[in-house]
């Protein structure tokens, strides 16, 4: 024996000897597991979610009738089902738009000023919602916002109670009180996401090097030229994240609107009501369809306006 | 410089910048005074945490002076902001914007000062060619190389026409032959522009082959300010021979020995001469270095290294070798002790 290299010493060591000579090996059983995971089970039942939605329901014998049609589509457009469509989307968008605006400076301050201790305070702040019950915190807004509730108390208390009832008899967005209205919907719904727009936001800010701040002042750029041109572009695409997270989470969230809400329906409640009682399977996979296109859209749009470009 | 009548580019009027106050307070920067002439090409030289970037921050507007006050071209800029100081800078890691392509970067200061669209396209053009990169406006910076981003820097401060360019750690990042190239081209750049550079380095080489002038730091404070053929042949202070290199410092009591007065010394290795005939030290040769232009002994006298500098056809001693030294009588440079 020359004693340039050692003999193997068992199986352990023919395996690495194995993983090193394919590193393929080793990557294709680490990613296996996962990737048949969201392969089959996930990809799959979406493809299922799909084909059913295709399919339309007897009208007569309430019975699925498994033929391919585009019958079930067409029904999404009936008046009611497409104001269900409606209502979702533009809840959506106004709950991403108000989160954002929220979000930025809190994300900004922790991201850029934010050190040691109040970092720690800052990260705290935004999980600690996250790790109660989503079902509590709703019903605890229900509290909040309802007419014997603290913030009708404290708006009277203040005398603040006529700006309440002011916002409260505006059309469509009013309601008997904040808890029966899209306004307590959207409050709640802007409460629950908040964290997923703030994290994504905070990280993208933390990798905008000082430098190029100081660099865009010094080519001669107003706080406000440095923010729109600099800040902005380079943190758009953990904006973006965080809105993909607002905005889904919101196109198919059923609970919410159920609890707080006007009780009109949002896509959500449509999918669980026509698959549950009514059994109108067909219908509840199409309109199950419409976050995914939505959401396809908007990145496609994201991507189209130089979202990405900095990534 | 415009004959005797300078004008002051840059003045530093007992400046500091202090963080925190009282005992514990980190002078980062310590009452200097110094002025820069219009035209010079002016090198900051210091360790790192001697004060030299905070200066260049002073004159940009990042940092502000927390005593005494620093005027560009006789105005006082204290309390003017950066992005309304006639200066711009060239980052030490270039600090280009990545979702704006190289000609956006360059165009960037005309475009916050409003110049439509194609004038100051056509000017960022301009710029790419006097850094010799007339092609790579429609670049994305990380498409670069390092040297490429660095001219890419330089076209970005100049296009606004700053009557100073302020350079910090301009070469750090490039790798040594690129480096060299960059200090020619810095060099007849400024010439050709006449514009004032003040530029900081940790590197005395560089400062000394590129700039009319420098100013060694040492915490906090300028030490000394000469040409560079000052700095490196009377050194102020025992630090300034020590940091600038290459020369041999003397202890008093060596200098003493040698013939010279009690003080601390600084003698450069060119200037000492091996001799047989009535040498004015004597030791044991303790290594040589071959360095193409000459060979680098080193001879241990007394107990004290001194390296000497012995041009090429020059007959070398064996390692081990007593070997008697001399030199000129005024080549020994006295200076003050402060390390």
């Amino acid at each position: 024996m020359s004693g340039a290299f050692h003999p193997a010493r068992g199986p352990g060591d023919r395996l690495t000897g194995l993983f090193w000579r394919r590193p393929g090996v080793l990557l294709a059983l680490l990613i296996a597991p996962p990737l048949i995971w969201l392969g089959v089970v996930y990809l799959g039942s979406l493809v299922a979610l799909l084909w059913q939605s295709f399919w339309s329901i007897d009208e007569f014998s309430g019975l699925i009738v498994p033929e391919f049609t585009l019958k079930t589509y067409a029904e999404l457009l009936r008046p009611a089902n497409f104001d269900v469509i409606v209502r979702t989307v533009t809840m959506a968008s106004v709950v991403t738009a108000a989160s954002v605006v929220l979000a930025f400076p809190i994300a900004y301050y922790a991201a850029r000023y934010a050190r040691g201790r109040m970092k720690a305070v800052f990260y705290l702040g935004v999980m600690l919602p996250l790790w109660s019950s989503y079902l509590v915190k709703v019903y605890a807004w229900k509290l909040i916002l309802a007419r014997e509730g603290i913030v009708t108390w404290a708006a009277e208390g203040i005398g603040a109670g006529n700006v309440l009832n002011a916002v409260l008899s505006l059309p469509v967005i009013g309601g008997n009180s904040l808890s029966t209205s899209y306004i307590g919907t959207f409050i709640v719904f802007v409460y629950v996401w908040l964290p997923f727009m703030i994290l994504p936001m905070q990280a993208s800010l933390e990798r905008v090097p000082n430098a190029m701040l100081e660099a865009s002042s010094d080519l001669g750029a107003t706080s406000w030229q440095t923010f729109v041109h600099v800040i902005l572009p380079l943190a758009l695409p953990g904006i973006i994240a965080g809105t993909i997270f607002t905005f889904s989470l919101t196109l198919g969230d059923y609970i919410i609107p159920q609890i707080v809400g006007s009780s009109r329906l949002f896509i959500g409640q449509a999918v669980y009501m026509l698959q549950g009682t009514a059994g109108n399977l067909p219908l509840a996979a199409a309109f199950a369809v419409i976050p995914i296109v939505v959401m396809l859209a908007y990145l496609v749009f994201a991507r189209r306006i130089g979202a990405f470009d900095a990534l | 410089m415009s004959g005797d009548q300078m004008t002051a580019a840059v003045e530093f009027l007992n400046v500091s910048r202090h963080y925190g106050a009282g005992p514990v307070a980190v002078k980062a920067v310590d009452g200097v005074d110094l002025t820069i002439p219009e035209g010079e090409f002016f090198a900051m030289l210091g360790p790192s945490g001697s004060g030299k970037t905070t200066c260049l921050r002073l004159i940009s507007g990042f940092e502000t002076p927390t005593a005494g006050a620093i005027r560009i071209f006789g105005e006082d800029v204290s309390r003017v902001p950066p992005n309304l100081r006639n200066v711009n800078t060239v980052f030490q890691d270039y600090a280009l914007f990545p979702h704006m392509s190289v000609r956006d970067n360059v165009a960037y200061g005309l475009m916050v000062k409003g110049v439509d669209r194609r004038s100051r396209l056509a000017k960022a053009d301009e710029m790419l060619s006097l850094v010799h990169l007339p092609d790579y406006g429609s670049r994305k910076p990380g498409q670069l190389s390092g040297g490429q981003r660095q001219r890419v820097a330089l076209a970005r401060a100049l296009v606004n026409e700053p009557k100073v360019l302020l350079l910090d750690e301009p070469l750090g990042a490039l790798d040594l032959k690129l480096r060299e190239a960059m200090q020619d081209e810095l060099k007849n750049l400024q010439r050709r522009l006449g514009i004032t550079f003040v530029f900081v380095t940790h590197d005395q080489g560089e400062a000394l082959s590129m700039a009319d002038r420098v100013a060694v730091f040492s915490r906090g404070r300028i030490v000394q300010v000469g040409t560079p053929e000052e700095i490196y042949d009377r050194p102020a202070t025992r630090f300034v021979a020590d940091f600038v290199g290459s020369s041999n410092v003397l202890p008093p009591d060596l200098s003493a020995r040698l013939g010279g007065p009690a003080t601390w010394a600084s003698l450069r290795p060119e200037a000492i001469r091996l001799t047989d005939t009535a040498p004015r030290a004597r030791g044991r040769v303790t290594g040589l270095r071959y360095l193409g232009l000459g060979t680098r002994l080193a001879v241990d006298v007394g107990g004290t290294e001194l390296v000497a500098l012995v041009p090429a056809g020059t007959a070398l001693p064996a390692e081990g070798a007593e070997v008697g030294l001399t030199w000129a009588a005024d080549a020994a440079h006295q200076m003050a002790g402060e390390a």
